[in-house]
């Protein structure tokens, strides 16, 4: 039994992953109809900034806050990087052709994942790169038998805590529902005096910063980062989006979660090599028997 | 009244018999003209190009999102090395056996997705392509080889006398490939099937109530689609005499969408260009060494902000004048 | 209730139809009589395009049945509906914009066709004389609604007042027995109305049936023969343009709900 409860434990560890960088093409999906397919690269490279500044910045901030403080400046300094990132891609990639519809924005979206994908590649080497593992705290749990890391505790505290705060955001303030309006009428919205400019402003810093972030703790999960990690993620996240109901908020979250409790399940119960197959065998049979996701509206089309 | 020319090739191209017959010689001297390694790259062009027609079949024509293709064109290149090699058929016989096993995977995996729309379809195609390419490495039934896929794949040969060895011999045997598609494929555009295709991609639901069986000429789509990337996964596979999963990745599938759309939703004109867009500007960019890529993502967004519809998108309505 | 000996094409019987908790057609019963053009009335959210959506197969129905030439049609995917010889065309103006006039029309005639994958490739004779056909079908309906000039044009080109023809051109090339236009007259100025009312009458010449949706008063009592008048979801009144128009009931549905702007229409 304490097996499950591990396995659901980094089930939803790599879940809140999952949902971190879900919200981002989420929101991005939810307001432009836009496959964002940078996004997964955003994350890669606030991994790859938050690799560096762990190195080179280590011993001042560590020396000063501890293990915890250099933690911390590395995922806010990445994502602050990523938000820059973020608003540059958008500027240069995306708005000049929105007017033209969706599918050439999903080829300039592929254009500059390539090129985020070589600049990590060009600065950092096509090798793989290793967080410094003294640089991170390593302290396990026992609660009732069940083995949990106290990094693990945090990643899952701040997830949460982060994904409430931004639900928070959507569902409670005034700007929240700006941007729920833009993402179902974006005219009418913008007759209301929506500023429509702000809102991509938002979800086009927001969402990259949210991926840096997580891109600096699965570093730190798992030490080991790459260049491509930003395609398999992405996938991964895109999958969970969709799981959850695409341009839905907290479906993304709940997406993720379940998408990552699944995969661990699987690789533990049915076979490591096969997990992925089992994950997209079942997002497929949700969509057979839910076109439009978990969370998704199941409203008819107006003919 | 006026009746309209129905399609001859200059239907197709939108120019004269002298330039068409230009291009042609050009092809068919090319290989004649330049070293091995440049048929080479012509030959993995035609590849591209038989590829982009077929996405082009289910992106271009119907506009459905499928973003797995590189799953059927796996399936066309691994069900002819495992039957070359295991079982000893010849190449050419397993031309049309992986056109008929991809088209019947198309059929099976789709059937039940079809009615998704839009980016649930994009997902579920995606998530297609990596079952197979997840499916290919762990070497099920140990037929696939797992990640060092399957080598010894035969030349396409009919007995001793006509045996497809040389690069020249596959750059012909491409774009013969190529040529024939173009040639049925024009004739659909030209027909009721064409249309409806059509049809479907500017409204599904008014093409629903002027008639059009959306379902089935979806799936039409899908399957036709698949069989001509299992056309080209075969020829492929005897090329490079083995397979293995890393050439069906996520990425080749974005690329043969790249292609498509470069060159301009539902244009044959535009594929080939879209294809050669693909496949000769790495080597263009060879001497940028590790900044090509760079150079060219950067191209697709440029490509994307000031040519949107594509390079050479298709033209409709002009012989009716 | 005076009304013709003419068989009746199409008929409800206890037609309904829920969205969620809503009900937007309740055991509605409809008859459209054969060479009459009836009409379907009443205030915005009454009801009537979803009946029209039931009815050509875009939706199912919750219950009730849609019998088409006594055939019961409730339920059939929408494709075969319009084989069976139900042609529709839509309020907001659905065309397929980055197509031709002439190819928007031929699609119409798509299910008057049978050319399938090989004989396309091929260009069998059969497919080559069936093809010609379809194009012969196309121009001809074209030319009727006065569109020839812009065959070669792409459909999203072309004039709002002149889409609404070419939907109406791409529905009669259906070949259909019944044809059900839904606010044909919307977004035209009176001059354009009066060519609408004019071809619509010309229509019945063809052996066909009509049934329309419409807000133009001016037009229903200009051309219909029969009115249904719903609310709600229900039938509140039919019966000859006449009595409609003094029904109390129908005013009250129409003035006690509506603002100023469908009381001018009125």
């Amino acid at each position: 039994m304490q097996v499950v409860f591990e396995q659901i434990i980094n089930g939803l560890t790599i879940g809140s992953f999952y949902g971190l960088i879900a919200l981002g093409y989420s929101m991005v999906y939810g307001v432009l109809k836009l496959i964002n397919f940078a996004h997964g690269d955003f994350f890669a490279l606030g991994s790859y900034l938050g690799y560096t500044l762990l190195i080179f910045g280590s011993a001042f901030v560590t020396s000063l806050f501890g293990l915890w403080g250099g933690m911390i400046a590395a995922m806010l300094v990445a994502a602050i990087c990523l938000a820059f990132v973020g608003i540059l891609v958008e500027r240069v990639a995306y708005r000049p052709i929105y007017p033209a519809g969706r599918l050439p924005a999903v080829v300039s979206a592929l254009g500059a994942s390539i090129i985020l994908q070589n600049v990590i590649m060009v600065i950092w080497g096509p090798r793989y790169q290793a967080y410094p593992a003294k640089l991170i705290p390593n302290i396990h749990l026992q609660v009732w038998g069940v083995h949990i890391t106290v990094l693990q505790l945090v990643i899952l505290l701040l997830s949460f805590f982060i994904m409430a705060v931004l639900y928070y955001i959507i569902q409670r303030t005034t700007f929240g529902a700006a941007i729920r309006a833009s993402a179902m009428d974006r005219d009418t919205a913008a007759l209301m005096g929506i500023n429509f400019n702000k809102v991509i402003f938002f979800i086009f810093t927001l969402g990259p910063a949210l991926g840096a972030l997580t891109g600096v703790m699965v570093g730190m999960y798992y030490r080991q980062i790459s260049f491509t990690m930003g395609w398999n993620y992405g996938l991964k996240a895109f999958t969970a989006t969709i799981l959850g109901g695409i341009g839905n908020l907290p479906g993304a979250m709940f997406g993720g979660l379940i998408l990552g409790v699944l995969e661990m399940l699987g690789a533990a119960y049915i076979s490591a090599a096969w997990k992925d197959v089992f994950v997209f065998l079942i997002l497929i049979m949700v969509l057979i028997f839910r076109p439009t996701g978990l969370f998704g509206e199941t409203t008819a089309e107006k003919v | 009244m006026q009746v309209k020319k129905i399609a001859g090739f200059d239907r197709i191209f939108y120019f004269r018999k002298k330039t068409f017959l230009g291009l042609l010689i050009l092809f068919g001297a090319y290989p004649f003209l330049v070293s091995n390694y440049y048929i080479d790259i012509g030959f993995f062009f035609g590849i591209y190009a038989l590829l982009g027609l077929s996405l082009n079949i289910v992106l271009g024509e119907v506009g459905l999102f499928d973003l797995g293709h590189a799953g059927f064109y796996a399936i066309g290149a691994y069900t002819t090395a495992i039957l070359n090699t295991k079982c000893g058929i010849p190449i050419f016989i397993l031309l049309p056996v992986s056109a008929l096993a991809a088209a019947l995977f198309a059929y099976m995996v789709c059937s039940p997705i079809i009615h998704l729309r839009g980016d649930y379809l994009c997902i579920v195609t995606i998530g297609m392509g990596e079952i197979v390419r997840l499916a290919l490495i762990n070497n099920p039934l140990d037929l696939t080889g797992g990640p060092n896929g399957v080598f010894g794949i035969d030349f396409p040969s009919v007995g001793n006398i006509f045996v497809i060895d040389s690069s020249i011999e596959y750059y012909f045997l491409i774009w013969v490939a190529v040529a024939l598609s173009i040639y049925g494929l024009s004739r659909l555009q030209q027909s009721r099937i064409g249309r409806a295709w059509n049809c479907i991609r500017e409204d599904e639901v008014a093409a629903k109530a002027n008639g059009i069986d959306v379902r089935y000429y979806k799936l039409l789509a899908f399957v036709l689609g698949a069989a001509l990337a299992g056309v080209a996964g075969n020829i492929y596979a005897s090329k490079l005499m083995c397979v293995s999963p890393e050439s069906f990745t996520f990425w080749e599938s974005c690329l043969m969408f790249c292609i498509v759309l470069i060159g301009g939703m539902g244009s044959i004109p535009g594929v080939l260009i879209g294809a050669a867009a693909i496949s000769l500007f790495p080597e263009i960019f060879r001497p940028f060494a590790m900044y090509r890529m760079l150079v060219f993502g950067g191209a697709m967004i440029l490509m994307m902000v000031f040519r949107p519809g594509g390079i050479w998108p298709r033209k409709r309505g002009i012989s009716g004048k | 209730m005076q009304r013709n000996k003419n068989k009746v094409v199409l008929e409800t019987h206890q037609l309904t139809k829920t969205f969620g908790g809503l009900t937007a057609v309740s055991q509605l019963n409809l008859r459209v009589h054969q060479g009459e053009i009836s009409s379907l009335i009443g205030p915005n959210g009454a009801g009537k395009t979803t009946v029209f959506n039931v009815v050509t197969g875009i939706y199912r129905p919750d219950g009730g049945q849609v019998l088409f030439n006594d055939e019961n049609i409730s339920g059939k995917q929408p494709h075969r509906i319009v084989a069976k010889g139900i042609a529709r065309t839509f309020q907001n103006i659905r065309l397929f914009p980055e197509m031709t006039c002439l190819e928007n029309v031929m699609a119409g005639q798509h299910c008057r066709a049978s050319a399938g994958l090989w004989s396309s490739i091929f260009r069998t004779p059969g497919q080559k004389k069936e093809e010609k056909r379809i194009q012969e079908v196309a121009e001809d309906r074209l030319e009727q609604v006065g569109l020839w000039k812009f065959k070669a044009e792409l459909a999203k080109n072309i004039a709002y007042g002149s889409r609404r023809m070419l939907e109406i051109a791409r529905a009669l090339a259906s070949d259909p027995q019944l044809l059900v236009l839904d606010e044909p007259s919307s977004g035209l100025n009176d001059r354009e109305t009066e060519d609408l009312i004019d071809f619509l009458k010309g229509l019945l010449q063809e052996n066909l049936t009509i049934l329309i949706i419409e807000h133009d008063m001016k037009v229903v009592m200009g051309i219909s023969d029969w009115v249904t008048v719903m609310d709600e979801g229900k039938k509140i009144a039919e019966g000859d343009p006449e009595t409609i128009y003094n029904n109390p009931l129908v005013v009250e549905a129409y003035l006690g709900k509506d603002d100023d702007s469908e009381e001018e229409k009125i």
